[in-house]
């Protein structure tokens, strides 16, 4: 914007004659820049070639960088397969929560995957839920920091309700609505028959496993009760390794998200044709939730996003646009910055009854 | 009801309250109880604690209480913190005062003893520049007369010397009397009357007798006054502690609210209202999306019946998510910077007046942005626009005119020669200078001769006559009973005798003395006064008619007169009225008419000596800050006790109106109901016709017709005062002066009263801004003003310097907290529609506590440093004061655009956000921060583009803020406990985190800067014209060339001496026939802003809408 420092020049009037002989007296102010408000100070204007230049440095730096996200984005390889319908038998369609709440019900399905472009190892695998609520108030309270983290908070479950204690008073662990829905849907996944490894390890955060989950803290009276809600959990692991939980603990801020199931260690060439079996046991169907399985690469902006790139790139061109705009209008109808005639009180009033 | 206060008596001591002085407002026990009253007082302050309150539910709470009661207890603790100190500082003062020792008589033994123990009915005892401990009447002086001198500056600010005297019953008792005198006073209950004192007093046998003996306001001591020029004095107790006078008036003004802070309130009450709208639909919505879909969600187990306050839970917890839309620092900001303010008047060294020693002060530090919203000013004369610094200039004596040539009689060769030559009529002229006065001569160790005078034209006159070598060197003796004065003439010494003094009252308008003559025995009465006072007095045969042309000459020239004159009297006369006088003096019931009356039967057939001319100068500079401050658009009104010709000479020489045929003076004047009416129907019409017109009108009213028209025609007068940008009141009283405020206070005008007299206290109390001059009329003004400056010229920097800049800055930080808050709130709402409706908050509790605190707060605080103009272009453009009284840069619609900006911004930052963390990255934590650290990019940007210039302080607070955000994010993500821990960390080393940020901030502030740019530059506002003006070509000198607009005025003036008699005869309406363009200028230096000539002017309302254009 054009700085030109400029410090104010004092004023010569009175000011500087009463400097000029310094008297004693303790009335007078003091000088000092700040009290007299005179820092020196720069003031930028928004004169027509700062701001075209403006526009025009936005518009040649966000190109490049939406062509860059954009191709990172694209060099992603997403497979994205939605399993939730595909998987119930076709007679039990009418009623999928009958479906999904019988313990009778085979829940196992296969599906097969095929690789459209070369998957670089390592390959993330995913589960992806829509129109579930992990960010709803009643469910994202649902939870005791203090209870996974350190053992003798076993008690502390008063922020858990409504699934705090069995019914006998007994403190669950982990407590609350968030660690009882765990998601339990299981994948296997095989390559030409032969099993295809997916690593769990190491799904989590690393800060969460050490941190916020402790290695003293077991599963306790968890989904014990009349309802059972999502998967179980070993009791014999401590929670700091229970990875899937602690993944599914990390609540998601939207009703649509991805979560790490686990990675394939391996790289997938074109054509090859995966085979999941699938354990579905998680209801979505009773709020009508879909249930994803998206196996996904990475690139250094994350997985496959092109929002980014054509925000940039439509940005880039709407400030080239203003930026040409701009200076057209100047061209045309060049104004002459700060010329007093312009001021209202220089204009003949009765010629022109415009507002200020 | 009356007190009675038994002198020396230590039996009855206990009955009024001990001397200990209290100012406080608090003690350690009820500080806390009193000052939280005080504060919940506040609505803003109980719709907090409300909040605080519902917070500690912790069903509906969306984050941690603490986020709203940390802020509210730091509030709480500054203002209350604040108020302590204030009251700490209240207590050592009085601690001081407290503990002062005095000399009091204790059983008849004199002792030392601490001021605060001092009871009702002591006899204290003062030494010379002592301070007085409490209120005290006089018993006794070192004086044989009985009088004694205070100076009463501290009271009433006036700092010339008074003379107090002891009640006659006392006269003559000599110390060791005192120490045993008993006696009683009777006396009425504390009040605050600085000025009446309505008692009398009886003393006790053996002391002379039991007569009653009336005391007056002459006979006392007030608490705070200090004793002068004399060895001792001694006082009996009647008023003590904070029962005095002195504590009696001290109270708390009624705090002033400012244009401004009234339209913040509604603003807060308009988003209020938002408020309640968005908790109600949002709260209906999340119940029906509860009982619909929620239901269905099974892992969040809603219970199929819940308790019955189930439908309250949801709104409840949107208005607490909601709660943030009114900002909670906004008031604390505000008072931070309201307080600043106030200290940039008080440290401006341009504004420190080097003569008099005094800096500006502003004792008010809430009301400077309303400095710069005036729209009127209403101004006393003397003092004010002058210098109230008399100086003898010309004299006519006996027909002759002296110092007509020169401008200065003193320097005329033809008076020093008559002098010289001991012409009869001009000795007797000087005597009468010299004499008839109550001037107090004092004697210096050196033999200089200095002078205490009351009133600034006695001194004037004695001083003239001094250099004239007739000096009064010395008056001695009791008052009450005789005066010698000693004059030295030409190295002779002549002593005359007082007699009597007949007082000046305003009334009477004259004062007489009696006197003697030492050597011939023969009496004279000696009279001065104004014209019409002294010349119906005069003998019969004499010729009056060269007197009457001076006192109209002088009067056109700007100079207040005085007429002299003298009679001498025969004994028997004298003798016998001198029995009348007596009488009259000592009547107890109308003694001021009774002695009027007597008055009146000695000053008759006067032989009129002649008339002084005494200049008041203009003070430096009042013309220049006129001109500036009428082309701001402010419209000045004068009102002035003094008469007529003078207060328009005066407003000539002044440039406060023009003379003919630029402007146009209209007379409202009559006697007579009736004259009045039609006097006011005619200027009224007049003024109707013309307003179209670039003629500046003025009318003139005197305090008379004021009467009958504030009485009977309040309705035509207050359509006068809205037509009329100029009037002249003269012969107003105090009290007129503030109604007149009030009616323009009723047309919603915002009034600045300046004045520096006890008689503009009223007004200047009235006004919306009250500002007092500290001059020569004490100080009485400036202690209820809320603005004191040395000189009138200052007015004009208080004003267009400080008045702007005050509101500007004002302007800019309510509004951004209000859109920094509706930013977050905002992104919490859009937030709620992808939670359920279910009142998720998507920050954290420290992040919303810091937000609101500390990353958007400090910023914006340094725009108390920023300058839109230079302080020179505003002096030079002083028309861009429009800006500020009209509210256009706060008012609903500006506050409208703020309002959009933050929704506009909440949404780019909510998108941005959620779509590019999306599908895996969208964890709560992470997405929280990514969108409120938008947000302080966001901030950042929006402070740098509203600001106009940047000091150091500015873009260290602007962007250490913002490296502040990130390093306490880190030190907060390196708490393992912390809910966020590692988050930032994470964030930081996310490529896609800062193209995220990039992304919210150009998408945020790419079309507000092309709006602005585009508005700026094509559709520029005069601010930004004179913005780019400064830039391009550094100042400007395109408009006033003050120099040649004064020698113009200058020549007006002599013109209009000449020929204002006739116009003030009728109406002057040759304008109705003017066409309306012949006079019509098109750019001129003096022509004002349009919207002071449009018709619009008529109607007040229609006036401020289109300001808020």
């Amino acid at each position: 914007m054009n700085p030109s420092s400029s410090s104010t020049p004092r004023r010569s009037d009175g000011a500087t004659r009463d400097s000029s002989n310094p008297r004693k007296n303790s009335n007078k102010p003091k000088y000092s820049r700040f009290t007299q408000q005179e820092l020196p100070a720069c003031k930028p204007i928004l004169t027509p070639a700062w701001v075209i230049t403006a526009y025009m440095l936005v518009a040649v730096v966000f190109i490049p960088i939406g062509l860059a996200s954009l191709s990172a984005s694209e060099s992603v390889v997403e497979i994205v397969d939605r399993y939730d319908v595909e998987c119930i038998p076709e007679h039990l369609r009418v009623d999928k929560v009958a479906y999904i709440r019988s313990s009778e019900t085979k829940k196992t399905c296969t599906r097969s995957l095929s690789v459209p472009k070369h998957m670089k190892a390592p390959v993330y695998v995913y589960y992806q839920l829509d129109n579930f609520y992990q960010n709803h108030r009643r469910y994202v309270k649902s939870r005791s920091d203090k209870q996974l983290r350190y053992k003798s908070k076993e008690h502390d479950t008063s922020s858990c309700d409504p699934e705090s204690t069995t019914s006998n008073g007994s403190p669950i662990t982990p407590c609350g609505l968030i660690a009882w829905s765990l998601f339990n849907d299981t994948y296997k996944f095989s390559l030409a028959a032969k099993a295809l490894d997916v690593n769990k390890k190491n799904i989590a955060w690393k800060s969460d496993k050490d941190h916020k989950f402790g290695r003293d803290v077991y599963p306790k009276n968890f989904q014990s009760g009349g309802l059972i809600g999502g998967g179980k959990l070993d009791a014999s692991i401590p929670l700091s390794e229970q990875e899937d939980l602690i993944v599914w603990m990390r609540t998601a801020a939207l009703p649509t998200f991805r979560k790490l199931y686990g990675k394939i260690e391996a790289d997938l060439e074109p054509d090859d044709k995966l085979t999941v079996v699938i354990e579905n046991n998680y209801n979505t169907y009773s709020f009508g939730g879909k249930k994803k399985l998206v196996l996904s690469t990475t690139s250094w902006i994350g997985g496959k996003n092109d929002f980014v790139g054509i925000a940039y790139l439509t940005i880039g061109g709407l400030c080239l646009f203003l930026a040409i705009g701009f200076a057209v209008l100047h061209l045309l109808c060049p104004r002459n910055l700060g010329d007093p005639s312009y001021l209202s009180w220089n204009r003949d009033a009765a010629a022109r009854p415009t507002k200020l | 009801m009356k007190r009675i206060v038994y002198i020396n008596d230590e039996s009855c001591q206990d009955l009024y309250c001990d001397n200990r002085v209290s100012n406080r407002k608090y003690t350690l026990l009820n500080f806390l109880p009193k000052n939280l009253w005080e504060q919940f007082r506040r609505f803003m302050n109980q719709y907090f604690l409300l909040i605080a309150c519902l917070q500690l539910w912790s069903l509906i709470t969306p984050v941690n209480p603490a986020s709203t009661w940390g802020p509210l207890i730091i509030i709480f603790a500054v203002s209350a913190t604040k108020e302590a100190w204030d009251d700490y500082n209240r207590y050592l003062s009085d601690k001081q005062a407290n503990e002062k020792e005095v000399w009091v008589v204790k059983n008849g033994v004199r002792k030392h003893i601490q001021a605060q123990d001092i009871c009702v009915g002591n006899v204290v005892w003062l030494r010379e520049n002592d301070e007085v401990p409490c209120d005290l009447v006089l018993i006794g002086t070192s004086e044989p007369q009985g009088t004694c001198y205070v100076e009463t500056a501290a009271l009433d600010g006036e700092t010339d010397l008074k003379t107090r005297v002891i009640p006659p019953t006392c006269v003559g008792l000599d110390s060791e009397q005192l120490h045993r005198i008993k006696g009683v006073i009777e006396c009425p209950n504390p009040d605050k009357d600085i000025r009446r004192f309505v008692a009398n007093m009886r003393l006790f046998p053996p002391f002379i007798d039991n007569d009653i003996c009336p005391l007056t306001i002459n006979n006392t001591l007030l608490q705070s006054c200090y004793l002068r020029n004399t060895e001792w004095a001694c006082g009996v107790a009647v008023y003590t502690g904070n029962e005095t006078k002195l504590g009696m008036s001290r109270g708390i003004p009624e705090p002033k609210l400012t244009a401004m802070d009234a339209m913040i309130d509604k603003l807060t009450g308009a988003i209020f209202l938002f408020q309640i709208v968005v908790v109600v639909v949002l709260g209906f919505a999340g119940n029906v999306w509860k009982d619909t879909e929620a239901r269905k969600q099974w892992y969040v187990k809603y219970p199929e019946e819940g308790p019955w306050y189930e439908l309250l839970v949801i709104p409840l917890r949107f208005e607490l998510l909601c709660s943030i839309m009114i900002p909670i620092s906004i008031k604390v900001s505000l008072d931070l910077m309201k307080s600043l303010y106030a200290k940039f008047i008080d440290w401006d060294e341009d504004m420190f007046d080097a003569e008099t020693k005094t800096p500006a002060h502003a004792a008010n530090t809430a009301i400077s942005e309303d400095l710069g919203q005036v729209e009127y000013i209403l101004t006393d004369k003397t003092g004010t626009l002058t210098e109230n610094r008399m100086i003898f200039k010309r004299c006519c004596i006996n027909g002759i005119f002296f110092g007509n040539e020169s401008g200065d009689a003193l320097e005329d060769v033809e008076l020093l020669n008559a002098v010289a030559n001991n012409i009869p009529h001009v000795i007797r002229f000087l005597t009468v200078m010299t004499l008839c006065n109550t001037v107090i001569p004092i004697k210096s160790k050196s033999g200089a001769i200095s002078y205490k005078a009351q009133s600034q034209d006695e001194d004037a006159l004695v001083k003239a006559a001094a250099q004239l070598h007739m000096v009064l060197i010395g008056k001695n003796g009791n008052i009450i009973v005789e005066v010698f004065a000693e004059i030295n003439f030409n190295g002779s010494i002549l002593q005359y005798e007082v007699l009597d003094i007949l007082e000046f009252t305003s009334d009477r308008k004259r004062m007489s003395m009696v006197v003697k003559d030492c050597q011939t025995g023969k009496i004279f009465l000696l009279s001065k006064g104004a014209d019409e006072a002294i010349f119906p007095c005069s003998n019969s045969g004499q010729q009056i008619r060269t007197f009457m042309d001076a006192v109209e000459q002088y009067a056109q020239l700007g100079l207040r007169t005085l007429c002299l004159g003298w009679r001498e009297l025969k004994e028997d006369e004298y003798i016998e009225w001198s029995h009348m006088f007596k009488e009259a003096s000592s009547t107890l019931v109308d003694r001021e008419w009774r002695l009027a009356e007597v008055c009146q039967r000695l000053e008759h057939d006067l032989e009129i000596l002649g008339v002084t001319a005494i200049e008041d100068r203009l003070q430096d500079g009042v013309p220049e800050t006129i001109e500036i401050l009428r082309k701001a658009g402010i419209n000045f009104w004068m009102l002035t006790g003094d008469k007529q010709s003078t207060a328009i000479q005066i407003a000539l020489l002044c440039n406060f109106i023009s003379s003919e045929p630029k402007g146009q003076l209209l007379f409202i004047n009559g006697k007579t109901e009736d004259e009045v009416a039609r006097s006011l129907e005619r200027v009224l019409l007049t003024m109707r016709i013309t307003t179209s017109e670039p003629k500046e009108l003025a009318f003139v009213v005197d305090g008379w017709a004021l009467e009958i028209i504030l009485k009977q025609y309040k309705e035509a007068f207050t359509e006068l005062a809205i037509l009329s940008r100029t009037a002249i009141c003269c012969r107003v009283t105090p009290s007129q002066k503030a109604q007149l405020v009030e009616l323009l206070k009723s047309c919603d005008y915002r009034t600045l009263a300046i004045g520096d007299g006890g008689n503009d206290v009223r007004m200047i109390q009235q006004a919306d801004i009250g500002v007092g001059i500290s001059g020569r009329e004490g100080l009485q003004a400036a202690r209820a003003a809320d603005y004191s400056i040395g000189k009138f010229r200052f007015l004009k920097r208080l004003i267009l310097v400080h008045g702007r800049y005050s509101y500007n800055r004002t302007a800019f930080l309510s509004q951004y907290s209000f859109y920094k808050s509706l930013l977050i709130c905002f992104i919490q709402i859009i937030f709620s529609f992808l939670s359920g409706i279910s009142g998720t908050s998507l920050f954290n509790s420290v992040s919303l506590m810091a937000y609101n605190v500390f990353y958007t707060s400090i910023p914006v605080l340094t725009v108390v440093l920023d300058k839109d103009l230079s302080e020179r272009t505003v002096m030079q453009h002083p028309q861009i004061l429009i800006y500020c009284q009209a509210g256009r840069l706060l008012n609903p619609s500006t506050f409208a655009g703020w309002f959009g900006r933050s929704v506009y911004h909440a949404i780019v930052v909510f998108l941005i956000t959620i779509h590019a963390y999306a599908d895996e990255k969208s964890e709560m934590e992470e997405l929280s921060m990514v969108a409120l650290s938008g947000c302080i990019w966001l901030q950042a940007f929006v402070v740098t583009l509203e600001m106009n210039s940047f000091t150091i302080l500015q873009i260290l607070a602007i962007w250490g803020n913002f490296v502040a955000f990130y390093v306490i994010n880190f030190i907060v993500s390196s708490i393992p406990s912390a809910g966020m821990y590692t988050i930032m960390f994470r964030l930081c080393t996310q490529p896609s985190y800062w193209i995220t940020m990039v992304l919210i901030v150009a998408l945020g502030m790419g079309p507000v800067l092309a709006l602005r740019y585009f508005r700026y530059t094509y559709r520029p506002s005069a601010i930004n014209i004179l913005q780019q003006a400064e830039r391009s070509r550094g100042p400007i000198y395109s408009l006033g060339m003050l120099e040649s607009q004064l020698k113009s005025v200058e020549k007006d003036v002599a013109s209009l001496s000449i020929n204002q008699p006739k116009s003030r005869s009728s109406v002057y309406e040759p304008l109705l026939s003017d066409s309306p363009t012949a006079t019509r200028r098109s750019i001129g230096p003096s022509a004002f802003d349009f919207f002071q000539s449009m018709p619009s002017r008529i109607s007040s309302s229609y006036m401020r809408n289109c300001k808020d254009n």
